[in-house]
């Protein structure tokens, strides 16, 4: 299902991705690290969800009459993780002036590098699918999804090119270039921004980007088996 | 025919052209690629089937190389 790894580059090559050497402090991101980070997210998600729904039955089993501040407790247990949730889709959220202009000769080129199913999902979606070797990745103009193998969770991660005058697509084609040349350097650049269950993405996602969540996902889950 | 282009505000331009037996036009091309990589950008080949190499020189034998601009996280 996933590609191998990439061979040994040649000698007027390099391995690593070149913008590696503006992040030298960060700790590569390998799945090792992904693991940790979800793990991190899940204690997070918990700590700040569990205070606000033990308050709210503490104070109803205490004072049913309370009822109103329970509720506010319950509400603040809801839209904390939602809030986190619309972080993370907003990766994919186009953003910034756009230059439409170049669209439809960049379109072209982003075409050319996608596989005849990718390049269908991009023109449909706006997200270029393609699988790696952590996952299969969702790239949009200014982020990126990724979703290991299983479909379980999603990590979301802030990246973008650094020239603003770009068309959409060839926003999409930097971000894929980069990726298969590096995996992990790619997301090591990246920021990450968020971690959970992709539903809780799907649902802050524009309408027209969801089938591109749900095809990264379906091929995820059939990474598993 | 092998090509050099360069993503920008346009989609892409196409900088140089060459066929192996052109060694002038091909010369061209490494000029043009080298004050690509002097101005920032960053050479990648793609290699097909989710693979891309980053290239410091420009390979004759290449039929398509891009200029990409670097990328940064959000």
């Amino acid at each position: 299902m996933y590609r191998e790894p990439a061979g040994p580059p040649s000698v007027t090559s390099a391995p690593a991705l070149a913008e590696l050497g503006l992040v030298p402090w960060r700790e590569p991101t390998d799945e090792r690290w992904l693991r940790r980070y979800a793990f991190i997210w899940l204690c997070w998600t918990f700590a700040y969800t569990v205070p606000f729904v033990a308050a709210a039955a503490a104070l109803i089993a205490l004072e049913p009459l309370s009822f109103p501040v329970a509720l506010a407790a319950l509400t603040h247990a809801w839209i904390i993780p939602e809030l986190y949730a619309y972080r993370g889709a907003s990766v994919l959220r186009p953003k910034g002036p756009r230059n439409e202009g170049g669209e439809p000769v960049a379109q072209g080129l982003l075409g050319d590098l996608l596989g005849h199913e990718p390049r269908r999902l991009q023109r449909d979606t706006g997200l270029a699918m393609e699988r790696g070797g952590m996952g299969v990745w969702l790239i949009g103009e200014a982020g990126a999804l990724l979703l290991p193998a299983g479909g379980r969770r999603v990590h979301c991660f802030c990246v973008r090119a650094t020239d603003g005058e770009l068309p959409p697509s060839d926003r999409v084609a930097h971000l894929l270039l980069a990726l298969r040349t590096d995996e992990q350097g790619f997301a090591t650049v990246a920021n990450h921004a968020f971690c959970g269950a992709p539903w809780r993405v799907r649902r802050r996602l524009p309408r027209g980007m969801r089938p591109g969540l749900d095809a990264a996902r379906a091929a995820a889950r059939q990474a598993q088996v | 025919m092998p090509r050099l282009i360069r993503m920008d505000a346009r989609g892409h331009s196409t900088l140089a052209e060459w066929t192996r037996e052109d060694q002038a036009a091909f010369e061209a091309a490494v000029e043009q690629f080298r004050s690509g990589l002097e101005g920032g950008y960053i050479g990648v080949l793609d290699r097909g089937e989710g693979r891309a190499e980053q290239v410091r020189e420009l390979p004759r034998d290449a039929e398509l190389v891009i200029m990409r601009r670097p990328i940064a996280g959000g």
